[in-house]
């Protein structure tokens, strides 16, 4: 297998396992498709200890692949009904890899409306479970079309999750267990490790510069040192991401499904 | 000796529902909610309700309705559907007032009013609008060393609580078949009255077997009325029972704005449940209804 002969979702699909590389037992909550394949390969491969449920309400010993099971029976260790969700966030050993709708310089996030409050231009589904997510436990987020509507300018229309923005907070001082890890888009990497959390680009995906992610993004970015392509998918992982998704679900992401390393 | 009979019919249970009354609705998203109480609450002339709901279909149908003054919620949802159709036009329109809450801040709402505290301190919330957007979500400071400032989420005391279980007897006791009891028994707590709709109604010895005991976290002490409602969660699932119906839940997302009269008179008006269960494929088919793969 030659080293250019992966899709762009595959490369998402393996830096967003590297979400939970350095997490210990903890309850990973991964929606959508890339997250889930993201979390289910990072459990079968460096990171064992990782809980994952059935996508409803057991947890399981090996990740469920996705899509119509064929006979395939999710391997039951136990039950995760949402009253003990409730209470594993409240503890804090959660990991959620999840698919906002805006984010701002400040890494909150949106899913609730878009536009004016009262009578919103776009009702979508309400805050669920972020703002306890977010000021409790660990975030990661996949964001499939990297723009400036995703990534917007000021701050997004509704704070759903918390975030590292001072002002918002009664104290003025960022929750203590506020903890954004990283966000995983079409184009590149990008964690919080810049000053005071900033957002910064952490890797470009082949073919992507900086300059592009940057006049896509509604807020200023910083950046690595050394900045470098994000890291292929090895063979073991393909192979991985092949059993978790059989019908080639990730076909589907991005339109076109195009190659990880973009045709120069 | 007395005998405690608690069932009704569902006309008799909507009919228990007043104007303006707050009205808590159990289940979560497409899942195990009192559909056939809430299609029958539909052919009241019952409004300015206060819903609190994990909503779908439910909360959906009461704002196509019209009957909905204000939702207390943190989603709304058909699950394998993610965005309500229903919900999305009334929501734009701001066709009601809002409380929109973090899913378990709302857990919290709940159980401060089942121990009939005035809140319940949370951190959910902080750092979010949903604090700027909700006046009535006020901050307290940790008597503690700590002094941390949490929210205190208020009590959400519910008039009236329904659910829907796979089981009941006439006392009102209750299983819960699925793996999952979401916070049913919670809803209830929080509630002055409870009203229960059942698969089937058992006798009490029905449930003289451990293996179901572990699934009845709702005691017959705090269930009103109990009314039988076989297929009672369609649309919406009510596991083992039945899956969602999703082809049915495409049909009905499909019917807003000027679609819904029809919708309703195929589906609720003047439609008791053995002819909507008929209309809807008839006992076998909704049988066969695979359980949801995610």
């Amino acid at each position: 297998m030659s080293d250019t002969d992966y899709s762009l979702a595959e490369l998402c699909i393996a830096a967003g396992a590297e979400c939970f590389r350095d997490e210990g037992e903890v309850m990973i909550t991964v929606i959508g498709l890339v997250p889930r394949i993201a979390g289910s390969i990072a459990k079968a491969s460096f990171n064992p200890g990782l809980m994952m449920t059935d996508g409803e309400y057991f947890l399981v010993s090996e990740p469920v692949p996705v899509g119509p099971r064929d006979g395939y029976e999710p391997k039951k260790e136990g039950i995760m009904n949402y009253e003990r969700v409730f209470d594993i966030v409240s503890r804090g050993q959660r990991h959620c890899f999840v698919g906002p709708v805006q984010i701002d310089r400040f890494g909150q996030m949106n899913i609730s409306v878009i536009g004016d409050y009262a009578a919103p231009k776009a009702s979508l589904l309400g805050a669920r479970g972020y703002p306890g997510n977010s000021i409790n436990n660990r975030n990661s987020m996949f964001v499939p079309s990297h723009t400036t509507r995703a990534f917007v300018e000021g701050e997004v229309d509704m704070v759903c999750s918390a975030g590292y923005n001072p002002e918002r907070y009664p104290d003025g001082k960022v929750g203590k267990y506020v903890d954004l890890r990283r966000i995983v888009t079409n184009l590149c990497v990008m964690d919080f490790g810049g000053k005071d959390n900033a957002i910064r680009v952490i890797s470009l995906h082949p073919g992507v510069s900086f300059e592009e992610v940057q006049d896509n993004t509604g807020f200023e970015l910083e950046r690595i040192d050394g900045l470098a392509e994000t890291t292929a998918p090895t063979a073991e992982q393909l192979a991985l991401i092949a059993k978790f998704d059989p019908h080639n679900q990730r076909a589907t992401v991005f339109r076109g499904n195009p190659p990880g390393r973009r045709a120069s | 000796m007395s005998t405690l009979d608690k069932t009704a019919s569902l006309a008799e249970l909507a009919g228990e529902v007043r104007n303006g009354m707050t009205l808590g609705i159990a289940g979560w998203g497409a899942r195990r909610k009192p559909m056939a109480f809430i299609r029958e609450l539909l052919k009241t002339d019952v409004k300015d309700l206060t819903v609190v709901s994990y909503g779908g279909a439910d909360v959906g149908m009461l704002a196509s309705a019209g009957k909905i003054r204000k939702l207390i919620f943190a989603f709304v949802s058909l699950d394998a559907i993610p965005l309500e159709a229903h919900f999305r036009r009334a929501r734009q329109a701001g066709e009601f007032e809002v409380m929109e809450l973090d899913e378990g801040m709302f857990q919290d709402g709940l159980k401060a009013a089942a121990k009939r505290l005035p809140f319940m301190p949370t951190r959910a919330g902080i750092g979010t609008d949903i604090v700027r957007l909700s006046p009535q979500l006020k901050y307290i400071q940790s008597p503690y060393e700590d002094g941390e400032t949490l929210i205190a989420m208020p009590a959400l005391n519910l008039d009236l609580a329904v659910a829907h279980v796979n089981e009941a007897d006439r006392q009102g006791n209750s299983w819960i078949a699925g793996p999952d009891p979401f916070f049913d028994e919670w809803f209830c707590r929080a509630a002055e009255r409870s009203f229960l709709t059942a698969e089937r109604i058992v006798e009490t010895s029905a449930f003289d077997d451990p293996a179901k005991t572990v699934r009845m976290p709702i005691e017959r002490s705090l269930v009103e009325r109990v009314a039988e409602a076989r297929f009672g969660a369609h649309p919406s699932s009510c596991s083992p029972d039945y899956g969602f119906d999703l082809a049915h839940l495409k049909a009905y997302s499909d019917a807003t704005g000027e679609a819904w009269a029809g919708y309703r008179g195929e589906f609720v008006d003047g439609v008791d449940l053995d002819s909507y269960v008929e209309k809807v494929g008839g006992p076998d088919a909704i049988s066969c209804l695979p359980m949801p793969v995610f």
